[in-house]
């Protein structure tokens, strides 16, 4: 199966040799000698060591089988000796070495002395699963909970024995139930039926797929026409809990599909509302808001290499980092190009345009054409699992809510602050605000600045799950007018409440006509809406309205 | 040799040759690079000019060719797919280069084909592709559809055991053709039309969440499943992180790739692929000796020791010493005759074998199954026994079964063997 077996194996006998006679003593010294049998093996032959060191069932090899899991089992060049380091943190330069077989401390190593053992994707998987058996009897009811699940993906008879054991020991009720799960799913494969109609009674309640497939599998005929399940009764059972939870899974995934509508229609709200601000209360089309969003997440990058130690720090600095370079960007903007163009779209246009392409060339020339990569804080990746068949994600969640925090405090801005009093007059009637005794000119460009700070804010949530690119921009700023025209020009709860729904429609259809059919209907629906209703879903409405028009 | 020492042996040669000195003056052979150095193909395709112009240096350092120095002619089509046939016209009509080496995209080389034919010009072309192709004037050093992706649902099938197969890729023609043959070889290999789903996405796609949850349900089966990518470029990074995000390992439901390799990886987080699959004919991780030295030259040449290698680069390499072969063997520049010298030549490629370039005009290649590292780099898990010979025409769809290509004995890129017809890409 592995390639480089032939050329390597005839190097190995001696050394699993050595691993072999090694083993046979029974002293302490053989997982040493085992570990060093992993120095140069194929991985079918790590395997082997793997399952030799922990057939033993000593606690103690569950550091050496957690490290060769995570990347953090090294050989030492300069005397061939394997060791676990405390951590092969990449911004590391010198690695704490741990003795694999007293657990004590070792010294250090640079990072050139030491090479890591490989592992690959069974090897993982095999890993993961004697990892698991140990953490059976861990102190702390979450490790034992994922141990349990691990476990349960595929049992064998030892594996059953453990969790047999575990079950009567067991007091913590998750667990407990977890475990019960794992056997009643073992119990549908024994000869009795009333314990197969127990175990189904069991299962009934899961939603997890595993399960659901198993009791499918019940009712399934095999080649020769007789039914996979000898009883009636049984099948019977099984073909309810069946309907049940298929049922239940069908609910899920309705609510599954709002979740990705809303946090598609979020991001769009997101990428839409600065330019509800600019392009919706000043009327000035901005071909460069999205360039603008750029600068936020190239915001983010920069602020990521400032502070390489705390990712989530840094994410979090971005925010305002970004609101200020986009703002600034924004009001030189307008100071020095967009005001002289002020009830001139067409001009407007073309020179906001020609800004977009400058501001990707500065970008190319600053950081390279090629994308960066922003990492993500670890506690926003993952899912939180609702119910067997119902996960969601953990960084589409703080999308949606960072993008209703910057909504409401947009709106707060607008409503409640002199600023905001100020953009409502000039925009409402410029004349009579310039008479109220308003510097029109400070007013327009804020208000230019807060819309191209929001787009900033908008390019520090988007580093976040798509590539931080010289390109970024363009790939955004045709939704983000559709969401503000869409909305009703001038209306921020327009923007949000058109972004939202256009992220539902968008997701409700996707998995029945595929991503580019749903963006297709997407916009023919947007285009018809706007020849019915062409100021959108919130009309501005007055005179101030009716006088633009 | 250093450059010096070049230089003298060129001369005692023309010298023992009693060669007039004039004639040296106006002889280099040029050679056209034809990549695009802007636009959004940059990222890819720099690296290739940037690999051409090592060869040549190097060939140059060697004492050039045929007692001549080779002249790199590097033009930039700019990521424009018409504006690749303008600049190969002028490489071919003004520039008069003996070869080109070039092309990335399938609609790029299909654009410059016209022009290659009608100018009877000699086009190398480095990148794995779709097939169904073979043209008098062009050499595909990349692989076709068996030297990569029928290989690689090979390795899923027998080693991993997989069922269920997600075909992903990018609406163009390079994924749409290999996923058609992919479907049509699962079939022949009793995977039923339920076990398969086929998807694809625009250019860029970043919004993964909803395909990577119907891969997930997908996948919940009960049956191992796998995702076969031919997702291009960009759309690759949200993909994966996607992936990770949903808590979909590479344990559970493998991704292996055809358009992610080194390059692609360095810019990226890779935590978040790890495990995951590439097929190539080529790894940097290779311990071949023949690869080390070419690693140690590219960094050298490139004055950057972080720059990675890539199987694309690999493809030049062959094509570049396949051509300086031939053109030694001919004793001549002139493209019939380096076409006629050509096939059945052998030259070493990067992972200790040997690539030989058949009568279709293709070459035979070893291919490899890699898994991710953290570091970016592959792990080989899998290797085919010996090279395979790359296949113009499918034996897998229903239209190209029949078709055959041979250079030396047909004379003809599209045979029909039923009709005994030769058609589409002939030079007669």
């Amino acid at each position: 199966m592995f390639g480089t077996k032939l050329q390597v194996s005839w190097l190995l006998i001696p050394v699993l040799l050595c691993g072999r006679t090694a083993l046979a003593q029974p002293s302490g010294g053989d997982v040493a000698a085992a570990l060093s049998g992993l120095r140069e093996a194929t991985f079918i032959e790590k395997e082997e060591v793997v399952e030799r060191l922990s057939a033993r069932g000593d606690p103690s090899v569950r550091p050496v089988l957690a490290a060769l899991l995570e990347d953090r089992l090294f050989v030492r060049q300069s005397d061939q000796r394997v060791f676990i380091v405390k951590s092969a943190d990449d911004r590391l330069t010198s690695l704490d070495l741990i003795d694999p077989v007293s657990l004590a401390g070792a010294g250090s190593a640079t990072r050139d002395d030491l090479a890591k053992i490989g592992t690959n994707n069974r090897l993982r998987k095999r890993l993961r699963t004697l990892v698991a058996r140990f953490d059976l009897s861990s102190e702390d009811a979450a490790v034992r909970l994922a141990a349990v699940a691990e476990i349960s993906r595929a049992l064998d008879a030892e594996s059953l024995a453990l969790l047999r054991t575990q079950s009567a020991l067991e007091r913590h009720a998750g667990v407990k139930e977890e475990i019960d799960i794992g056997l009643a799913l073992a119990a549908l494969d024994t000869g009795d039926s009333r314990a197969r109609l127990d175990a189904i009674a069991a299962l009934a309640h899961s939603l997890r797929p595993p399960v659901r497939n198993r009791l499918a599998s019940l009712l399934e005929r095999t080649e020769n026409g007789v039914f996979a399940e000898p009883d009636g009764q049984v099948r019977a059972a099984a073909a309810r809990a069946v309907r049940a939870i298929d049922r239940w899974r069908a609910v899920s995934r309705v609510v599954e599909m709002l979740f990705f509508g809303l946090s598609v229609g979020s991001v769009l709200v997101l990428v839409a509302v600065g330019l509800a601000v600019t392009f919706g209360v000043m009327g000035v089309i901005n071909m460069a808001h999205g360039e603008l969003m750029m600068l936020g997440a190239y915001t983010t990058y920069v602020m990521q290499l400032a502070l390489p130690n705390h990712i989530a720090a840094s994410i979090l600095l971005a925010i305002p980092a970004a609101f200020l370079v986009s703002g600034l960007v924004g009001v030189v903007l307008e100071r020095t190009i967009i005001r002289f163009l002020y009830g001139r779209p067409l001009e407007t246009l073309l020179a906001t345009f020609g800004v977009s392409l400058v501001l990707q060339q500065v970008v190319r020339s600053v950081f390279s054409a090629n994308n960066r990569s922003v990492e993500t804080p670890a506690w926003m990746s993952g899912t939180i699992q609702v119910n067997g068949a119902l996960a969601i994600t953990v960084n589409r969640l703080c999308i949606i809510l960072f993008t209703l925090v910057v909504f409401a405090i947009l709106q707060v801005v607008l409503k409640r602050t002199r600023l905001g009093l100020e953009i409502r007059a000039v925009s409402q009637n410029r004349a009579m605000a310039q008479a109220m005794g308003i510097r029109t000119n400070r007013v327009d460009a804020m208000t230019f600045g807060l819309g191209s700070g929001v787009a900033g804010i908008a390019g520090v949530a988007l580093s976040q799950f798509t590539n931080v690119g010289p390109n970024l921009g363009q790939s955004y700023i045709i939704s983000s007018f559709m969401v503000v025209v869409f909305g009703g020009v001038g209306s921020l709860w327009g923007t949000l409440v058109g972004g939202l729904s256009m992220g539902v429609v968008d997701q409700l259809l996707e998995p029945y006509a595929g991503a580019v059919l749903a963006k297709i209907f997407v916009l023919v629906a947007l285009i018809v809406f706007i020849q019915r209703w062409p100021r959108g879903l919130f009309p501005q409405t007055g005179r101030a309205a009716e006088s633009q028009a | 040799m250093n450059r010096t020492q070049g230089f003298l042996a060129v001369g005692c040669l023309t010298a023992a040759l009693a060669v007039p000195t004039a004639a040296r003056a106006q002889g280099t052979i040029k050679v056209g690079v034809l990549h695009s150095l802007s636009g959004t193909m940059a990222i890819s395709e720099t690296t290739l000019k940037d690999t051409v112009l090592m060869l040549i240096d190097q060939q140059n350092k060697k004492g050039g060719l045929l007692g001549k120095k080779l002249e790199a002619v590097v033009v930039d089509p700019a990521s424009n797919w018409p504006l690749f046939a303008e600049k190969a016209a002028q490489l071919l009509e003004k520039d008069k280069v003996a070869v080109v080496f070039g092309c990335w995209t399938s609609v790029s080389r299909k654009s410059v084909l016209p022009v290659f034919e009608k100018d009877n010009g000699l086009l190398f072309y480095p990148v794995q592709y779709e097939g169904e192709e073979s043209s008098k004037n062009v050499i595909y050093t990349g692989a076709a559809p068996n030297q990569q992706a029928i290989p690689a649902v090979d390795y899923l099938m027998k080693e991993v055991g997989v069922k269920r197969w997600v075909l992903e890729g990018t609406d163009y023609v390079y994924p749409r053709t290999t996923n058609k043959i992919l479907e049509a070889y699962l079939k022949t290999k009793g995977v039923r039309t339920e076990d398969i789903s086929i998807n694809y996405t625009p250019f860029g796609h970043a919004d993964w969440q909803a395909r990577v949850a119907a891969i997930k349900k997908f996948g919940s089966a009960g049956k191992k499943t796998a995702v076969v990518s031919t997702i291009n470029g960009d759309a690759n990074v949200p993909f994966y992180k996607e992936l990770g995000n949903q808590r979909i390992s590479a344990e559970d439901i493998p991704v292996v790739a055809f358009s992610v390799g080194e390059e692609e990886l360095s810019g990226l987080d890779t935590k978040p692929l790890v495990g995951h699959l590439a097929a190539w004919n080529y790894f940097m991780s290779n311990n071949a000796p023949a690869n080390k030295s070419f690693i140690e030259q590219w960094h050298a040449f490139i004055k950057k020791p972080k720059r990675t290698t890539n199987d694309p680069m690999e493809a030049h390499y062959i094509g570049f010493n396949l051509w300086v072969k031939a053109v030694e063997k001919a004793q001549s520049t002139d493209v019939e005759k380096v076409l006629a010298a050509l096939p059945g030549l052998e030259v070493p490629n990067l992972t200790g074998g040997v690539a030989k370039l058949m009568t279709n005009h293709h070459i035979t290649k070893p291919v490899y199954i890699g898994e991710v590292r953290a570091d970016g780099q592959f792990d080989v898990v899998w290797k085919t026994s010996g090279t395979v010979p790359g296949d113009a025409w499918s034996d897998f769809l229903p239209g190209s079964k029949d078709i055959e290509a041979d250079w030396v004995t047909l004379k003809c890129g599209n045979y029909n063997t039923k009709t005994k017809a030769c058609s589409g890409q002939s030079y007669k």
